[in-house]
């Protein structure tokens, strides 16, 4: 479980969130500058609130009241934005290997089986060996979610992860990390602002609107009014 | 063409490019990534060496590691002889005096890595440390080359701290500016001219390596 209660200002834009996220899948929704790539980064630690505090799986990682920041990477959660950000000097391989150097509970053969693990998951284990340069964008984006779940992390935010795949690969590479993401129980917060990818899991869904939550529920009823917009646009020839 | 303040010369210039790469990392790093309120004035202190008169520089180092000061005899005192007027405060002199040489073009080459790349190295769990060595140093490689041979370059064709630092000690602080300077003074133009080319033939085959080079993955691939 998530809890956050923050206040961020950047520039000329406000943000104010206070909610829980509860569920294992949680689909934030809006559209382009509403804050959503913020709230991921402030959850990671990769940005400071102006006030708040975050709590993941009952421990607080942000307090500004108290001066509590630990640092992004303590706090057990993987990150994967729409930049892939593969480390163009390492091979694949050690890319999905950087976060797992510090695991020094877990031996070598262990680190190894779980890099082969993590790219056969994504459907990338036949790139191993090859640099992150000669790769195309859909190859380059799962690669940096096997690299994001390498390390184990307890929580997992996506922030439109898989924009560069086709429909059907998307939608192949969301299920197995889906059953994946269920059976070594990590949360997850996924990041869109394309109603239909919101609409076509069955998450708790969390609208976000100019920095402010405007509501949070089961998706069909916070997207009511996209789905029907949706659904009108189908009705016309998807004009 | 007088080999011992040749060799005197790249000894220095070695010396000093060494030590320079040591300091000038971890502050390029800290001017480059830091949210510290203080880097303008950090920025600014490393950056004084380029605008400021080599001899005005001098002349506060030769006073500074002087007896006059407290500093000066305190440093005397630790280890046995005053750094004026010998090798070693040649080497703090030029250190000084080639700083924002070795600084500046590193603190470059960190800024113009992609930030994701280091917020992403920074969500696997990288330190400070382990992010310099496995992100920020390979990524601006290129950078550190062009710093280590502009600090050695700069080094070697000192001449205002040198002379008022050092003074022209035959073997000790004579290097080649010196040598050149006093060819010229006494009106003997074809060894300054040997001495001269011998400087810009090192000067344009080192600043041949920096251009050569293979340019840097710092903005990351065509993956994004």
């Amino acid at each position: 479980m998530v809890e956050l209660d923050l206040k961020a200002q950047r520039g000329s834009f406000h943000f104010e969130v206070a909610c829980r996220f509860a569920a294992p899948w949680t689909v934030v929704f809006g559209p382009s500058g509403s804050g959503k790539s913020t709230l991921l980064r402030l959850i990671a630690g990769l940005e400071i609130p102006d006030a708040g505090r975050i709590c993941i799986l009952g421990q607080y990682v942000t307090d500004t009241e108290i001066g509590l920041k630990i640092p992004a990477g303590r706090r057990m959660t993987g990150m994967v934005a729409q930049l892939s950000a593969l480390f163009p000097h390492l091979s694949v391989a050690a890319n999905v290997a950087y976060g797992l150097a510090g695991r020094i509970d877990l031996g070598r053969q262990t680190k190894q089986q779980r890099i082969g693990a993590m790219l056969d998951l994504v459907g990338a284990l036949h790139l191993a060996d090859r640099s992150p340069t000669a790769l195309s964008g859909g190859e380059a984006q799962r690669v940096a979610l096997a690299r994001a779940l390498a390390p184990m992390p307890r929580l997992l935010l996506l922030d439109e992860p898989l924009s560069a795949l086709d429909a059907n690969a998307r939608d192949q590479v969301l299920t197995d990390l889906q059953a994946r993401l269920k059976a070594e129980d990590v949360q997850t917060i996924l990041v869109t602002h394309d109603a239909a990818d919101a609409l076509a899991t069955e998450a708790e869904v969390a609208l976000l609107k100019e920095g402010r939550l405007i509501a949070i529920g089961p998706a069909e009823e916070v997207l009511a009014a996209e789905r029907q917009r949706l659904l009108a646009r189908l009705s016309n020839g998807g004009a | 063409m007088d080999w011992q303040a040749f060799a005197l010369t790249v000894k220095l210039a070695s010396l000093t490019t060494a030590i320079l790469i040591c300091l000038a990392v971890p502050i390029a790093a800290w001017l480059a990534l830091g949210r510290s309120r203080w880097r303008a004035v950090a920025e600014a202190i490393t950056g004084l060496p380029l605008v400021l008169p080599p001899t005005v520089l001098g002349f506060y180092l030769l006073v500074l590691l002087g007896p006059q000061t407290g500093f000066g005899r305190a440093l005397t005192g630790l280890i046995g002889h005053p750094l004026a007027f010998s090798f070693s405060g040649l080497v703090v002199g030029s250190v000084i005096y080639s700083f924002p040489f070795a600084v500046q073009p590193i603190v470059a080459g960190f800024s113009s890595i992609d930030g994701s790349l280091i917020d992403t190295a920074r969500l696997l769990g990288a330190s400070k440390i382990r992010l310099l060595h496995t992100i920020l140093i390979p990524l601006a490689g290129r950078s550190l080359l062009t710093a280590a041979i502009l600090s050695f370059l700069h080094t070697m064709g000192e001449f205002g701290v040198v002379l008022m630092l050092g003074g022209d000690i035959p073997g000790a602080t004579r290097t080649l500016s010196l040598v050149l300077f006093n060819q010229v003074e006494g009106f003997d133009y074809a060894k300054a001219n040997s001495t001269a080319l011998i400087l810009l033939i090192f000067c344009v085959a080192l600043l041949v390596v920096v251009y050569a080079r293979p340019k840097s993955l710092a903005a990351g691939g065509r993956n994004g």
